[in-house]
This record gives C-alpha cells, sequence and structure tokens, in this order.
C-alpha cells in the first residue's frame, strides 16, 4: 500500500476532487481559466452522457449534437420568442432532447455497429440542416442572441460543476446497479443479452434519454452561458457530435471519469494550440534576440483543428483504451506480473 | 416538360460522378468492413493535385488523371498500411475505432490543404468549362458530358480488374470470407492496403473530372463523404452494381430536389433517402438486383 493510498483511499479522491473544484474560484480570479473550466465541465456532461449509450451499452454514436442543440435551441427560443427567461430552459432543454430522443432512437436501435453510427451522423445533420432552413423559428445561419443574466463567471461554473458532478454520480450510480449490468450485456453480446430475457431495446432506449438528457442540458446551459448559438455551433459534427467521442475515448471509454480527465486534456489542449502554449510561445519569442518564431506562431495558432485530428489519429493508435482504460491494464499487467514473480 | 428533361440529364450526370465516388467507398466497405469517413477528403486532396497541374504546369484536367489517381492510390494504401491495419490488432472495447480513425484523417488532410492553400476558394477554367451544346431543347454541359464518359469507362474498368484478374479475384475472396482467403494463400493485408488504394484513386477520378465545373476549398469533402456513405448504404453495403445505382439515385434526387423544392434542401434530400432506404429497405439496392 503506498503514501497516496493511505492519505486518499480511492473512495474520497471523487470528494476530494469536488472540493478542489468548488473552490477553485475562490482561489482562482482569472475570468479567463473560469472560462476554460465551464467548458470542461460541460464536457464532462457531455462525456458521460455520451459515455453511458456508447461505453456502456455499446451504441457507438455520431449524433451528440442532435441533443446539444435541441437543448441549446429550446433554451435560446424560449428567451427570444416567449420572452420567457431562458432560464427556463435548463428544465425545457433536456426535456425536449429526451422527446427527440424516442424517435430518433426508434429510427436507429434496429440498426447495429457501422449502419448505427451513419444513421445516428445523418440525424444529426439532418437536425443542422432544419435549423438552418427553418429560418421563421431558428433565425437560421443568424443565429440567437440573449444577454447573459450574470456578469461574472462564477455562478456558471457552479451551475456546469453541479451538472458534471451529477452526470458523474449519474454513471457512478448505473456501473452499480442492475441497469449498468444490462447495458454492459447488450456491449457485449446483444443476441445473447436478448436470449436470456434482456429486453435490449427497452434498455438501449433508457441509455439514449439518459444520454440526450445530458447533453441537452448541457446545450442549454451553453446557450444561458455563452449567449449566442448558431447551428454551425449547436449542431457541429466536429465540434460537438466528434468531440464528445473523443473526449471518452481520450479519457477512457466504459470508465465512470474516463470523461472527467478526456475534459480536461481536450479543452486545455485544444485551448494550448488556439493560444500558442498560453502565450508562451509569445514569451519565448520577445525573450529571443533573433526572432526565429516570428513566421512560426500564427500558423501554430492556425494549426489547433490540424492538432486536433492528429490527436484523433494517435490516440486511436496508441491508447484504444483511452488514459484511464490504459493506466487500469498497465496496472493489472504489473499485478499480474508481481503475481507470476511469486 | 423542359425543365423536367433538364433536370433528368443533369441528375444523370452528376449521377455518374457519384457512382465513381460509391464504386470506391463500396470496395473499401466490402474488404475492411468499415465506413471510410475521409472518402470526401481523399476527392478533395484529388482536386488540389489537379488544381496544381493545371495552374502551374498548365496540364489539362483530364491529363491530370494520370497523376492524381496513382497519387491518391499512394496515399490510401499508406493510410490503409500505417493506420488503419495496426488497429485491427489492437484490443478495444468498442470496434468503433476505426471509423473514428478515419474521422481523424479525414480532418489532418482537411487541415493540411487548409495550410498549404488557405481557405480562398480556387477554380480551374478551361477552355469548355462553361461550353454545353444542345440536343432539341435540353442542353448537356461539355465538360460534365466528357467527365461521364470518362467516368464510365473507370466503371467499367473496374468491373474488368474484380472479374477477370487474380487481383480482382483476390479482392471478392477477402471481402467474402477473410480467413479462408488467407487459407488459400492470399496475402490478406496487402489486399486490404490495395483496396483501400484502388477506393482512394476511384475518389480521386471523381474528384478530378468534377474539378472544371466545381469550385474548391478545403472544406468540400465533408458533403461529399455524406454523398458517399449515402450512396454506398443506398446501393447494399459492398456492392457495387448497387453503389452505381445509388449514385444515380442520389444525382437524381439531389437535382429533382434542387430544381423542385429548393436549392437549400439539396443536401436534405440525400439525407433523408439515406434514412428511408435504412428504415425500408435495409440491405439497399443489393436486394433487388441480387448482385
Amino acid at each position: 500500500m503506498n503514501v497516496l493510498q493511505r492519505i486518499l483511499p480511492p473512495r474520497l479522491r471523487p470528494i476530494a476532487l469536488f472540493a478542489i473544484l468548488s473552490l477553485l474560484p475562490a482561489a482562482v480570479r482569472s475570468p479567463y481559466f473560469l472560462h476554460l473550466m465551464i467548458l470542461v465541465l460541460l464536457w464532462v456532461a457531455i462525456g458521460a452522457g455520451w459515455n453511458i449509450l456508447a461505453g456502456y451499452a455499446g451504441q457507438v454514436s455520431f449524433g451528440a449534437a442532435a441533443f446539444f442543440g435541441a437543448g441549446a435551441y429550446a433554451s435560446g427560443l424560449l428567451a427570444v420568442k416567449a420572452g420567457m427567461s431562458p432560464w427556463w430552459g435548463l428544465a425545457v432543454g433536456p426535456a425536449v432532447a429526451v422527446l427527440l430522443a424516442f424517435p430518433f432512437g426508434a429510427l436507429t436501435f434496429p440498426l447495429r455497429g457501422a449502419y448505427f453510427a451513419l444513421a445516428t451522423l445523418a440525424l444529426g445533420e439532418i437536425m443542422r440542416h432544419v435549423a438552418t432552413i427553418w429560418e421563421s423559428l431558428t433565425e437560421g445561419m443568424v443565429g440567437i442572441l440573449i444577454l447573459r443574466t450574470f456578469a461574472s463567471e462564477s455562478p456558471y461554473y457552479y451551475m456546469a460543476l453541479a451538472l458534471a458532478a451529477a452526470s458523474v454520480g449519474c454513471v457512478e450510480w448505473i456501473v452499480r446497479s442492475r441497469l449498468g449490468f444490462y447495458l454492459v450485456s447488450i456491449r457485449e453480446d446483444q443476441d445473447a443479452a436478448a436470449s436470456i430475457g434482456i429486453p435490449t431495446t427497452r434498455y438501449k432506449m433508457i441509455a439514449l434519454s439518459l444520454h440526450a438528457l445530458l447533453t441537452g442540458m448541457a446545450g442549454a446551459l451553453y446557450m444561458c452561458y455563452m449567449g449566442y448559438i448558431d447551428p454551425k455551433v449547436a449542431f457541429s459534427l466536429h465540434d460537438i457530435s466528434i468531440m464528445a467521442i473523443l473526449v471518452t475515448i481520450v479519457g477512457g471509454v466504459g470508465t465512470a471519469y474516463g470523461p472527467v480527465l478526456g475534459a480536461f486534456v481536450m479543452v486545455f489542449l485544444q485551448e494550448a494550440f488556439r493560444t500558442g502554449g498560453f502565450g508562451a510561445l509569445d514569451a519565448v519569442n520577445k525573450a529571443l534576440e533573433w526572432r526565429v518564431l516570428d513566421w512560426a506562431i500564427p500558423y501554430i495558432k492556425q494549426a489547433h483543428v490540424l492538432a486536433f485530428g492528429v490527436l484523433v489519429v494517435i490516440v486511436i493508435l496508441a491508447m484504444p483504451n483511452g488514459l484511464l482504460g490504459g493506466w487500469a491494464r498497465h496496472k493489472g499487467r504489473k499485478r499480474q506480473a508481481a503475481v507470476c514473480s511469486e | 416538360m423542359d425543365v423536367f428533361l433538364q433536370t433528368l440529364v443533369a441528375g444523370v450526370l452528376k449521377g455518374g460522378l457519384y457512382a465513381l465516388i460509391g464504386a470506391g467507398m463500396t470496395l473499401i466497405m466490402g474488404v475492411m468492413r468499415i465506413i471510410n469517413l475521409a472518402h470526401g477528403q481523399m476527392m478533395m486532396v484529388a482536386m488540389y493535385i489537379t488544381y496544381v497541374c493545371f495552374h502551374y504546369w498548365g496540364l489539362d484536367p483530364y491529363l491530370a488523371l494520370f497523376i492524381s489517381m496513382p497519387a491518391l492510390f499512394l496515399l490510401g494504401v499508406g493510410i490503409q498500411k500505417y493506420t488503419l491495419n495496426p488497429l485491427l490488432k489492437a484490443e478495444s472495447l468498442l470496434p468503433e475505432n476505426q471509423v473514428l480513425m478515419t474521422v481523424g484523417i479525414g480532418m489532418v488532410l482537411t487541415e493540411v490543404i487548409r495550410f498549404i492553400f488557405t481557405s480562398n476558394y480556387l477554380s480551374v477554367k478551361t477552355g469548355y468549362s462553361d461550353a454545353a451544346f444542345f440536343l432539341g431543347r435540353i442542353s448537356f454541359s461539355v465538360a460534365l458530358t466528357i467527365a461521364f464518359g470518362i467516368a464510365c469507362a473507370i466503371t467499367a474498368f473496374l468491373f474488368w480488374l474484380l472479374v477477370k484478374t487474380d487481383l480482382g479475384r483476390s479482392i471478392r475472396a477477402v471481402a467474402q470470407d477473410e480467413e479462408a482467403a488467407a487459407l488459400m494463400g492470399i496475402h490478406v493485408e496487402r489486399i486490404r492496403s490495395t483496396a483501400m488504394g484502388l477506393g482512394a484513386a476511384l475518389a480521386a477520378a471523381a474528384g478530378t473530372l468534377l474539378l472544371p465545373v466545381y469550385y474548391l476549398y478545403p472544406d468540400i469533402g465533408g458533403p461529399f463523404t455524406r454523398r458517399a456513405f449515402i450512396i454506398t448504404v443506398l446501393g447494399g453495403l459492398g456492392s457495387t452494381v448497387g453503389a452505381i445505382g445509388g449514385g444515380l439515385v442520389l444525382g437524381l434526387a439531389e437535382a429533382f430536389g434542387a430544381t423542385y423544392i429548393g436549392m437549400a434542401s439539396e443536401e436534405m434530400v440525400g439525407l433523408i433517402i439515406f434514412l428511408a432506404v435504412l428504415l425500408f429497405l435495409p440491405e439497399g439496392l443489393k436486394r433487388l438486383t441480387r448482385v
């Protein structure tokens, strides 16, 4: 037993993480850092939702953007068209997303594997086209602009933290419940699961509804926080659907804390590229007498999408089960080696 | 009536090129059993190669076929060999990793091109880009008609390759049963790479043929990837004949959608057909043609 385990037993670690995160706004005053943290927490929620559907139930969906956008648009349209507070969106957004999940599931669940992935991808894209074309409702590409309720970042931070904690808690609960075992059995072998009497379609539907609920809630909160959406932002294939997959895969598919780690890594890595190492590159450049980096920096800053793509390739090649999955396997191997040597 | 016939002609001409894209995708699908979501992006790379050939060396786009197709063949082989084949050996919870990998490759291709050429719209203007001839009152775009002809020739060549040659038999054998093929002495990994290369080269042909009538920008790959998977599913996964039918159906549907519903719905029509096929004809046109 090492020192870390004695000071902080695994059972207390989530509580410690939560405590540190909830004290963060008091310790760090930088609004920019809090902004990044809010994005991280929103991605934790989306990643956890996707993990329920794909990591546990094995239904790899490329359509997370459909629910994110539905939640965001429900919240924004309530404010703009009905003149209500966008905060109602936090209740209405997830409800709309879950309602959307029913036809979504009915259409896609008869399909398997690559067919399912493509059908969800197509549904997400159809939603984006509808939001673009139906201008009388959604304002089309003009987008929806609302005023933020709070000027400071910290109220949003706490809401995002609550959402993220609830999502991770939800996954933790599912893993231990009968539902979780059912979902994993569907992932491992759907026909076998059906043959022992698990109503597979119903349980896949439950997983999809939870996914839609969490993603829709994150979308509504995003609307309240950012104050602006358009179809390209809210229904983006790359920036929402693929990002949801990446957050989970980088962290570890089918692990409760994988998406938490993945969200941190992905958001901060992307931001590091966008800003040239958070301004570190600029500083190095200034310190150097001979401005070698002058021509390189604009290119590096432009390359954040390229870096994102390269990251996808590297992550899948090197860590098919993510950081946490790879770590668990590494520890398992060490333990095995220890047992063998004894 | 003229509008209808004109739309029909436009749809068939476009459909011929779509068939080429779909045939490439379905070849990859048949052998690897994955959806190549970088297909449109490969096509985009070929279009840029053609653009460079035309712009800097004054090479006619149709002659550039002889550069863009081999180049993309090599790119496809490289992608398969160094990124997709290693994945087959890795143990993972989710078999869809390969699909996600092709998404990542597509992003890398798009961004590398954006890096080199920026996001500006480019186009290749040849003497025949805007030319047209008339049969009765129906106009035929010269560039599209030539492209349609070449597309038919390439498709015929593909059939000859698949049906008559050793390589084609090996590809079909791997598509049918990998293990049995390996037992018969077929180098399965090499066949996979070759099939990926052929698929990429077919996409390259479609891209090069489209260029004289199309404008070019790095993000053009996305819509074509979507078309490619719609065609593949429409035709029945892995069926080459089906893919050609699927290409024609999609070309016609887009043309009629654009004429009678509105330009904005061009892409929607394809996606809705896609869903309808998944729901009502899950095996695609393959089921009707039995090939």
